[in-house]
C-alpha cells in the first residue's frame, strides 16, 4: 500500500497537563477500511477531530492528498473531500432525500422566469443516481427521512458524502444504533465504498463488525497507537490485548 | 413497505380513508361546522355573514402566518399580540397628528402606515437577537418582549384604551379601505365595483355584501407570499431543517442565527400588518387589539396541523385553523349562545387537533416502516 492518501506524522494534542494524542502516526491509503480501535479515552475520537479540522493539533503534521491540512478549518478540509459522519449523523428527518443530500446548497429553478424556487426535482433524481452508486434503493424518495430505517438514513448521509465529493469517509460508530438486518447493510455500504475506491476510517467498539470489513486495524491505548496490523494477519483475542493493554504486560 | 404490502388490499384502502381523514381533517371540520350553522343558526348562511366572518379573520389568520414560520422552527412568539397593538397605536396616532397639523390626509395615511411597520419589526429583532444569538428560549425572550411592548404600547395612548377623536375626513379615507370592498353584492341590484350605492331602504342595506373587502385582500396577498416562500423556496427549506434538526442544519452551512433573527422580523411585520388593518377597519388605535388573538393565533397554528416541536406546518393549514376560531365564534353567537362558550370550545379543538395530528404522524409511521 504505496498509495497514501491521508498521513497523520507524529500528532499531538494536550489538554492542559493531560496528553490526549502522543505522537500519533497513522495513515489511510486509497482503497482500504482502517478500522480505529480503542477504550474509551484512547484518543479516536481526538485524532478524528484533529483530521477533521475541529481540533488544532499541538505538534505533528496532517496531510492529504500530499497537501498539508493541519491547521485548516472544518469547512476547508469537508471541501477537499475528507467527509465525517457522526453517530447522530446530522440529518433533517423531516424532509426527504433529496432535501437532505442538498441540505443547505439547494438547487434552485426560476418560476415565472423571476422567483428562485426549489428545484425538487432535480435533486431527488441526483440524489438516486448516488444511492443507486451505493445499490441502496429507497421505495419513494418524497418519503420523509423518520419513516426510513436506520439503514437507509445511514445511507442518506453517505451519500450526502459522496454526492459532494467525499475522497475519504470518517464513519463514528455507524452500527451503534441499528438493528442486525441493518447493520449488515451498512457493513456492505462500506464495503461498496471501498471498492469504488473511497477509504473509509471506521470507528467501531463491535469487533465483530471490524473482522468482516477491515483490511486494516489501528489500536489506540493512551493516546499512542499501540497496534497496526493487518486484518487478515490477527485475531479477536489479539486485538482485544492491545486494546485492554495486556500484551504490554506479557 | 414491507408491512403494508403484507396487508389485504381492504385494510389498505381503508388505511388510505383514515390517511385522508387524519390530513384533511381541519378543512373536513371547517365543512361540517359551516354546515351545522347554515341550518341551525338564523343569519348564518348569507354572503354578508361570510364576508364578516372573512374580515374578522384576518386578524388571527395575519399573526397566525408569522407564528407558523416561527412554531416550524421549534419556537414560539408570545409578544406579536401586543406588537399588533403597538402597531395600531403608532397608526393612528401618526395619522391623527399629521392630519391635524395640517398634512394631506392620504400623505399622513401613508406616513401612519409606513411608521407603524417600520416600528413593528425592533421587537422581532430584539427577539431575533435574544433567541438566535444570545441562545435565550423563545418562551421566556418574547415573553420578555410582551411586556415590553405592551408597556410601550399603552405609554403611547397615554395609559387610555384608544387613540380615538380622528379628524372625520381621515376617518372617512380609513373606512374606505378598512371597510372598504373591491366589489360590492346589493340585493335587487346586483354587483358593484369599488364602491357601494348609498341611500338604500334599510331592508337592502342590512343584505349587501362586501365580496372582496379589501382587508381580506391583503391578507390574501400575505398568505400567498408567505405560503410561497414557506413551499418552495430555500428559505422556507431551510426554516424546515432548521425546526427538524438545528446540528443538521448548522453543519449544512445554513446562517441559522441569521434565519432564526429573520423569522422572528417576518411573524412581528406580520403582526404590524395585522395592527395597521385594525385601526383602518375601526377608524382608531387600540393597544389591545390583539390581547385575545394572540392565544387564538397559535392555536389556529397548532389546528392547521404545524407540529409545536418543530419541521412541520404549512400556512394554508394556519388559515383554515383561524377560519375555524372565527367561524365557532360567529356561529355561536348567531346561534345565541353565551360566547363565553367560545373559549371552551376553541380550546378543545385546540386538543383534538394535537391528537388527530399524532395520531396521523402514527398511521404514516406504520405505514411506511420497513
Amino acid at each position: 500500500m504505496s498509495d497514501i492518501l491521508l498521513q497523520c506524522a507524529g500528532v499531538c494534542k494536550f489538554f492542559g497537563g493531560l496528553t490526549a494524542l502522543d505522537h500519533v502516526d497513522f495513515e489511510v491509503s486509497r482503497g482500504e477500511v482502517v478500522a480505529l480501535l480503542g477504550d474509551n479515552g484512547a484518543g479516536k475520537s481526538t485524532l478524528i477531530k484533529c483530521i477533521s479540522g475541529v481540533y488544532k493539533p499541538d505538534r505533528g503534521h496532517i496531510t492529504f492528498n500530499q497537501t498539508e491540512i493541519t491547521n485548516h478549518s472544518p469547512s476547508e478540509i469537508r471541501d477537499r473531500g475528507i467527509e465525517t459522519i457522526y453517530q447522530d449523523l446530522a440529518l433533517a428527518e423531516n424532509l426527504d432525500v433529496g432535501a437532505n443530500v442538498f441540505l443547505g446548497k439547494e438547487r434552485t429553478r426560476k418560476f415565472m422566469g423571476i422567483f428562485s424556487v426549489t428545484d425538487d426535482e432535480t435533486m431527488r433524481k441526483e440524489a438516486t443516481k448516488v444511492l443507486d452508486r451505493l445499490d441502496i434503493h429507497i421505495p419513494s424518495l418524497k418519503q420523509k427521512l423518520v419513516n426510513l430505517s436506520g439503514g437507509q438514513r445511514q445511507a442518506v448521509a453517505i451519500a450526502r458524502a459522496l454526492y459532494w465529493n467525499a475522497q475519504l469517509v470518517i464513519m463514528d460508530e455507524p452500527t451503534a444504533a441499528l438493528g442486525v438486518p441493518e447493520q449488515r447493510k451498512v457493513l456492505t455500504l462500506v464495503r461498496t465504498l471501498r471498492d469504488q475506491g473511497v477509504p473509509v476510517i471506521l470507528i467501531s467498539h463491535t469487533m465483530q463488525d471490524v473482522m468482516e470489513v477491515a483490511d486494516r486495524i489501528v489500536v489506540m491505548r493512551r493516546g499512542r497507537v499501540v497496534a497496526n496490523v493487518m486484518r487478515a494477519e490477527s485475531t479477536v483475542d489479539s486485538i482485544v490485548k492491545h486494546i485492554v493493554g495486556a500484551s504490554e504486560m506479557a | 413497505m414491507a408491512a403494508s404490502s403484507s396487508r389485504s388490499p381492504s385494510s389498505l384502502s381503508k388505511d388510505r380513508v383514515l390517511d385522508f381523514v387524519a390530513r384533511s381533517w381541519a378543512y373536513i371540520f371547517l365543512a361540517l361546522m359551516v354546515i351545522f350553522f347554515s341550518i341551525t343558526g338564523r343569519g348564518f348562511f348569507s354572503l354578508a355573514n361570510f364576508a364578516n366572518v372573512l374580515v374578522t379573520s384576518t386578524m388571527v389568520a395575519l399573526m397566525a402566518i408569522g407564528q407558523t414560520y416561527v412554531v416550524i422552527t421549534a419556537g414560539i412568539d408570545l409578544s406579536i399580540g401586543w406588537t399588533v397593538g403597538l402597531a395600531s397605536v403608532i397608526c393612528a396616532r401618526v395619522m391623527r397628528d399629521a392630519v391635524n397639523g395640517g398634512t394631506d390626509v392620504g400623505l399622513a395615511m401613508l406616513m401612519g402606515v409606513g411608521l407603524a411597520l417600520l416600528v413593528s419589526i425592533i421587537p422581532g429583532i430584539i427577539n431575533g437577537i435574544l433567541i438566535a444569538r444570545i441562545k435565550v428560549p423563545p418562551f421566556i425572550a418574547t415573553l420578555g418582549m410582551f411586556g415590553i411592548v405592551r408597556g410601550a404600547a399603552f405609554l403611547l395612548t397615554d395609559g387610555q384604551q384608544i387613540i380615538g377623536n380622528l379628524p372625520a375626513n381621515l376617518q372617512e379615507s380609513l373606512r374606505s379601505i378598512g371597510s372598504g370592498s373591491l366589489l360590492w353584492y346589493v340585493p335587487t341590484q346586483g354587483l358593484f365595483v369599488l364602491s357601494r350605492p348609498t341611500e338604500l331602504p334599510p331592508e337592502i342595506s342590512r343584505g349587501v355584501a362586501a365580496l372582496l373587502p379589501y382587508p381580506v385582500i391583503i391578507t390574501a396577498i400575505v398568505v400567498l407570499i408567505f405560503a410561497f416562500v414557506l413551499g418552495r423556496t430555500r428559505f422556507g427549506r431551510h426554516t424546515y431543517a432548521i425546526g427538524g434538526n438545528q446540528d443538521a442544519a448548522v453543519r449544512s452551512g445554513i446562517n441559522i442565527k441569521k434565519h432564526l433573527t429573520l423569522i422572528y422580523v417576518l411573524a412581528a411585520f406580520t403582526a404590524g400588518i395585522a395592527g395597521v388593518l385594525h385601526t383602518f377597519r375601526f377608524t382608531a388605535g387600540a393597544p389591545n387589539a390583539a390581547e385575545a388573538a394572540l392565544l387564538q393565533s397559535v392555536a389556529a397554528v397548532v389546528i392547521g396541523g404545524t407540529n409545536l416541536f418543530g419541521g412541520e406546518g404549512k400556512i394554508s393549514g394556519a388559515v383554515i385553523g383561524a377560519l375555524i376560531i372565527n367561524v365557532l365564534s360567529n356561529g355561536l353567537v348567531i346561534l345565541n349562545i353565551n360566547p363565553l362558550w367560545q373559549f371552551v370550545v376553541v380550546g378543545v379543538v385546540i386538543i383534538v387537533a394535537v391528537l388527530v395530528n399524532q395520531a396521523q404522524a402514527a398511521l404514516e409511521r406504520l405505514r411506511t416502516n420497513v
